[in-house]
């Protein structure tokens, strides 16, 4: 039985690997993407354009100024002149954010009457005007800490020590980057598993591989194998590159990792197995690819966390292996989460594999035309 | 005449293959349904856990504020010990401290500390409830001191505005984003895999032989793939500003140009795809990987593009969908601001005739 299912095997990887094209596609684009995406998912913001109309003349608007031109995050464009060009640098996106300060700013501020900083933000994307809304705020506390320390005056009641666990710096990228070693993990497998029977199939191969002496639980680990294996070297490739290139702390445990790894690994396959035997033609295993792909990476946590979606949302994301694997790989790389705490993550990770797998199976005999 | 006919074969294989039908219509409908509902950075009822030490008049009236708070649904612990176990397993995503001398350090010179922990893991999260922490207590300080009977000196007073979208609803700009990834995904997935499919059944060496040129073939492939696509667009459009209520500022006209510009563009792609990989599973594969992630991850529909180094964003101006969303935004929320739409539709239809013309000069009548 071994040698049948070693025989099935070794035929899916030279299918797999036969065709230049073919092979380049599954070697290339994961490594690429993993540079891009590293670098342009972040939620951080640097060098946001800033414009500033300054109407005041005196010392302490200057000062204030100087604190946003020191900021790394903040960028001046040319300073403006009037107020109607307020709206042409917004609305032409050459500033994101426009800071005003009145005639009266710095005599407000010498005589102890709040002077105002009025800030107009571009809401266009609300969460980049959001997070821009932010750095304007801490740096306007920490002008106002220093303002009152330097003239003497009274201390606010309370204040806060913020501090973060786990990420310090609040540095999206950390965030970030585990999860896409889970969206190029699922993306390989699906793209070298989800074809694979419908391809069969179509050009009639499949019918000749189901009168052979190979039984369908055989057909079944021969398919499932190329795709688990590809996927589990390439994921592994990528948490190298994350914690070397990038410098993701991995604080936790090796082996939750990797048992996250082969049960996430289980149900992308089963998945793409049973996409690929439902599917009569390639375009249908295509299609299907796509439409488990793209609801699975969007509603995983990846980019927007599943606490904001609302309930019946919520409730959906529970059939989607990806969002266990997601809180598998944050939890081991930035918390150290304990291999107990992730069972919770497991086990559904586990059931999908099963179910689908299953389903496949059985689909491979009762799917003929 | 013969490119009538040849529209004509198409128009039927598609409507024999429901498939297409599917990927033009069904999938905007589902995606648009579970991603506009779906995906929000909108944080609301933020789980945080509460350490009070010694609870006092004090402490009743700074917690009073996070319990009316719509953005917290607080959860009381007696000591930081449980707290930490509930924020580690996941139950809070922070911890506000205030510790047993908090009423006596409130009246002292230099005034009481709030601990403020928040779980850094998902950074973005951890800066919004930081932000929400801070105007709670910088409410609060206000409120105390005019019960007190006296004003609270700020130096600086921030007055914020937020144009175009004043409520920072984050679906005001996600939905309009969406529109553009996943008419990317459509335009390629129609036209990916159907010349590849002509070549790997051997039709395509059938219309080789007649004597219809390769621009009429793939003309013929391209109008009725851009009329259902165009068919996509008009559903996304109608649930967009239905369903969604983001409101549209800008012309329909221009939102619709801007759509076929974008279209043809992915089309064209998608052609390239299947004249370049001439079996449909290179081409499958070759789409699922350089059509969706890059046009969710490359195009400022969620991450800014101008925060992203010069070499990715440099990378970002072969996206059409870049183009696409810059346009797409502006157009629902802002207006028609010339000054954003001309740039980028040029670019557009730039990116549209590239692919367009690779694809005949790649395309060619000859068997290899």
């Amino acid at each position: 039985m071994l040698k049948r299912i070693l025989a099935l095997v070794r035929k899916e990887f030279l299918a797999l690997f036969k065709d230049k094209k073919s092979r380049f596609i599954i070697v290339a684009p994961p490594i690429i993407q993993l540079l891009v995406f590293g670098y342009a998912a972040t939620f951080d913001l640097n060098r946001i354009p800033i414009a500033v109309l300054n109407q005041d003349s005196g010392a302490a608007s200057r000062q204030l100024l100087a604190h946003f031109r020191g900021s790394t995050n903040f960028q001046e464009i040319a300073p403006l002149h009037q107020n109607r060009d307020i709206a042409k640098t917004i609305n032409s996106k050459q500033a994101l954010l426009v800071l005003q300060l009145g005639p009266h700013f710095s005599r407000d501020l010498y005589l102890g009457k709040p002077a105002q900083l009025q800030v107009i933000v571009d809401g266009r994307n609300s969460n980049t005007a959001l997070i821009a809304l932010n750095y304007v705020h801490s740096i306007v506390l920490q002008f106002n800490n220093d303002w009152v320390k330097n003239h003497h005056g009274p201390a606010p009641p309370a204040h806060l020590q913020l501090r973060a666990w786990f990420n310090p710096n609040l540095e999206s990228r950390w965030f970030i980057v585990p999860g896409i070693i889970g969206l190029l993990t699922l993306v390989v497998t699906m793209v070298v598993t989800a074809l694979s029977v419908a391809r069969e199939r179509e050009q009639g191969t499949f019918d000749q591989l189901l009168v052979t002496p190979l039984r369908p639980v055989e057909i079944l680990l021969g398919k499932a194998l190329p795709g688990f294996v590809i996927g589990l070297l390439e994921g592994s490739l990528i948490i190298l590159v994350a914690v070397y290139w990038f410098n993701v702390p991995l604080i936790g445990n090796l082996s939750a990792l990797f048992i996250g790894i082969v049960l996430f690994l289980l149900s992308a396959v089963g998945v793409g197995l049973m996409i690929s035997s439902l599917a009569v033609t390639q375009q249908q295993g295509m299609l299907g690819a796509f439409l488990f792909l793209v609801p699975a990476i969007i509603l995983s946590g990846f980019a927007t966390p599943i606490a904001n979606m609302p309930t019946l949302v919520q409730q959906l994301t529970v059939i989607n292996p990806m969002r266990y694997f997601m809180v598998v790989l944050r939890g081991v790389f930035l918390e150290g989460t304990p291999l107990a705490l992730l069972f919770k993550q497991f086990w559904p990770m586990a059931v999908i594999g099963i179910v689908t797998l299953a389903i496949a199976a059985w689909l491979f005999r009762h799917r003929m035309q | 005449m013969r490119l009538r006919g040849l529209v004509r074969k198409e128009f039927l294989q598609i409507l024999r293959d429901p498939s297409s039908i599917a990927i033009a219509f069904l999938m905007p409908l589902l995606l648009l349904l579970l991603f506009g509902y779906g995906v929000s950075l909108d944080a609301k009822n933020v789980p945080i856990a509460l350490v009070v030490e010694h609870p006092n008049a004090d402490t009743a009236s700074f917690t009073a504020s996070f319990q009316q708070s719509r953005y917290f649904k607080p959860l009381f612990v007696s000591n930081m010990r449980q707290a930490r176990s509930v924020l580690m397993s996941g139950r809070v995503h922070g911890i506000v401290r205030l510790a047993g001398d908090f009423s006596s350090k409130l009246r002292s010179r230099d005034g009481a500390a709030i601990q403020v922990i928040v779980n850094g893991v998902d950074a973005n999260t951890a800066r919004v409830v930081q932000g929400y922490v801070q105007s709670l207590w910088s409410l609060w300080l206000e409120q105390r001191a005019t019960s007190a009977g006296h004003k609270l000196a700020i130096p600086v007073d921030v007055r914020q505005r937020v144009w175009f979208n004043s409520e920072l609803r984050s679906r005001n700009y996600l939905v309009p984003g969406l529109l553009a990834v996943i008419m990317t995904l459509i335009g390629a997935l129609l036209t990916a895999m159907v010349v590849a499919r002509e070549w790997e059944r051997g039709t395509m060496e059938a219309l080789m032989v007649t004597p219809v040129a390769m621009r009429e073939i793939l003309l013929g492939k391209l109008i009725p793939y851009f009329v259902l696509g165009m068919g996509g667009m008009c559903l996304s459009v109608g649930m967009t500003l239905w369903l969604f209520d983001v409101p549209l500022r800008g012309s329909v006209l221009i939102l619709f140009v801007a759509a076929a510009l974008f279209l043809l563009a992915a089309l064209g792609m998608g052609l390239l795809i299947s004249i370049l990989a001439k079996n449909q599973f290179v081409a499958g594969q070759a789409a699922i990987i350089v059509t969706f992630l890059p046009a969710f991850i490359l195009s400022g529909f969620i991450f800014d593009i101008g925060s992203m180094p010069p070499f990715v964003q440099a990378l970002t101006h072969v996206i059409a969908a870049r183009y696409f969303v810059a346009i797409l935004q502006t157009l629902f929320l802002a207006g028609n601001v010339w000054s954003v739409i001309i740039p980028n539709a040029l670019a557009l239809a730039a990116m549209a005739a590239f692919f367009l013309l690779l694809s005949r000069r790649m395309a060619r009548k000859r068997l290899d």
